[in-house]
């Protein structure tokens, strides 16, 4: 698609995501301890582990959505395509068209669903109403919920089903072009069936943005990622390829967790 | 244990046992209940009461034309009283009008700032501030009205009264803006955080987040902050006819003295007889009033709660 806007580098970094040294306090509480991560470029990587390991805490210092709070601090890099976001030079709404967020619950917007698509659209591109159906159809399209709401485009997307609610939040981000994109749980508040329609669209995805995925649910992280991530406490404790993670774990925690014997 | 089940079965006698606190129960829900329904009875009861006041006027002197459409209210003639009240209608119209300019931007920045940007303890600072700014009296705004701004008009404008349009516009609009304020950030608060932590996401800055996504959520309720703003306008006296100057008259310019509805019933009621049609008039002009207030409040009301859409 898209190549008109087409801004890739020559050589697209080998690690979409890159973090040093990576420590993060609320208030006095330490939630992650020397993360260094390195996620691969074009791939769907997922984040498990217990309640309260850091795996969202991870994900949302990423596109720095953290930093609403107000009480964060935190130490040490992220480089995301080869970039530190955490320079002070750094704008956040660069940060922000570069990285994508689908949230927990899904939160489209109170307007139609069209102006759900656009509104990011609109934010980074002043004053360009031409193709705007076309990016519409477009996002629509690659979400595969074209077809289901191609008639009620001026419905609010807040009537929508919540898994067509949760389409609708992937859709919005991809005109704005990012290369990666955040999920934080997508699939919690979905019922089996959207849950597996959601993972099939991530699974659609996949090659096109480097995706980083946070769940609770273990057989989702076997199923819908090519790299897993489990986090305990605030620590990476293993980082390896999905199929090797679940069958021969390294380490004696990760072996505990998949077998269920914690979380 | 064979004992305790049998105590229970035997326990069972006296189920429809009814002891104090059952009455006290049915004592206090019917107090509640009248206490609750007493705004209606209330409410109610003053519109028979204004009603009936007013009817023999109704009935009598009352012609929609001159009563609506006549700028002249000279009911202490004693040939030809007129009962005209255009120029109160405009009086009413022109410093509530002036008075929503002024209160409609202090309110909102002032919402937005304390919903959206203050935390902690100046967001609760200023919250307190704003509800004591609202119980301040309407007879000391009136009083700022008469003794600063009436000497700074003159002042400033170089006109020979400051008791005009101006001065009740503005007083006006100083009072109605605190309980704007309250209800317009009632109602940014009243949007849920995830669509402002969605725009945010998506890159939209901090004064696109509220523009694009916060105020058009909260629409409904600034708006209804806005329509009891209008409703404090119309229904305030005391203040309004301190400030205006309380000459009848249609204004041409914001320096132009004016009378308001409501102050004309609390100047002239005290010195008409029970019951002679200027006393009728006067209640007339309360019913007006009643209704007109109480629509604006309704609509309010019904916006508020988001059951109107649009």
């Amino acid at each position: 698609m898209n190549a008109i806007i087409d801004q890739d580098d020559n050589q697209s970094p080998e690690y979409a995501i890159h973090t040093r040294k990576l420590n993060l306090w609320y208030g006095t509480f330490q939630a992650l301890f020397d993360v260094d991560l390195s996620i691969r470029n074009g791939m769907i990587t997922s984040l498990i582990g217990p309640s309260g390991c850091g795996k969202s805490t991870f994900l949302r210092s990423v596109n720095r959505i953290n930093e609403r709070l107000g009480y964060v601090r935190i130490e040490g890099d992220i480089d995301v395509l080869d970039n530190n976001i955490y320079d002070p030079a750094v704008e956040l709404v660069q940060v922000r068209k570069q990285i994508g967020m689908v949230f927990q619950r899904p939160n489209p917007l109170p307007i139609s669903i069209r102006d759900n698509i656009l509104f990011g659209h609109r934010l980074h591109n002043k004053g360009s109403k031409a193709d705007q159906d076309e990016i519409v159809e477009s996002a629509l399209k690659q979400v595969l919920l074209w077809d289901k709401v191609k008639d009620r485009l001026n419905h609010k997307g807040t009537e929508l089903s919540l898994e067509e609610q949760q389409k609708l939040c992937i859709a919005r981000l991809l005109p704005v072009k990012p290369s990666v994109l955040l999920m934080d749980e997508p699939c919690s508040a979905l019922d089996p069936k959207g849950t597996a329609a959601v993972e099939e669209l991530i699974w659609e995805l996949r090659g096109e943005y480097t995706i980083l995925i946070v769940t609770h649910n273990m057989a989702q992280a076997r199923r819908a990622s090519e790299e897993c991530i489990f986090m305990l406490m605030g620590k990476v404790i293993e980082h390896q390829a999905t199929e090797d993670l679940f069958v021969t774990p390294a380490q004696k925690e990760t072996a505990d967790y998949i077998e269920g014997r914690y979380g | 244990m064979p004992e305790a089940s049998s105590t229970k079965l035997a326990s069972t006698a006296d189920f429809d046992r009814r002891d104090l606190d059952w009455y006290i129960d049915k004592v206090v829900q019917l107090i509640v209940f009248f206490a609750g329904i007493s705004a209606i009875i209330f409410i109610i009861g003053i519109f028979i009461f204004i009603t009936m006041e007013g009817l023999g006027f109704l009935f009598e002197d009352f012609t929609f034309k001159e009563f609506f459409l006549s700028p002249f209210w000279e009911p202490s003639d004693e040939d030809a009283p007129e009962y005209g009240i255009l120029a109160l209608i405009a009086g009413t119209a022109s410093v509530t009008g002036l008075a929503m300019i002024v209160a409609i931007p202090f309110s909102l920045g002032a919402a937005i700032y304390i919903g959206e940007f203050a935390t902690g303890k100046v967001r609760e600072t200023l919250k307190v501030l704003v509800e004591l700014l609202a119980a301040i009296p309407s007879v000391v705004w009136g009083f700022i009205g008469l003794s600063i701004m009436n000497p700074l008009i003159i002042d400033l404008f170089d006109v020979p009264v400051g008791l005009n349009v101006l001065n009740a516009g503005i007083i006006l609009g100083l009072m109605a803006a605190p309980i704007m304020t309250s209800i317009a950030e009632d109602a940014l608060k009243a949007v849920p955080d995830r669509y402002r932590e969605a725009a945010e996401a998506l890159g939209a800055t901090r004064w696109q987040v509220i523009f694009k996504t916060v105020l058009p959520a909260a629409k409904n309720g600034l708006l209804g902050a806005v329509l009891l703003g209008v409703g404090r306008g119309f229904g305030e006296t005391m203040a309004v006819l301190m400030a205006t100057g309380h000459a009848v008259n249609i204004p041409g310019s914001l320096f132009d003295p004016v009378r308001a509805l409501t102050a004309t019933i609390a100047a002239e009621l005290g010195e008409t007889a029970v019951g002679s049609p200027h006393y009728q008039a006067l209640f007339t002009i309360g019913i007006f009033l009643f209704i007109i207030t109480f629509l604006i409040n309704l609509t309010a009301d019904l916006i508020v709660r988001g059951i109107r859409k649009g």
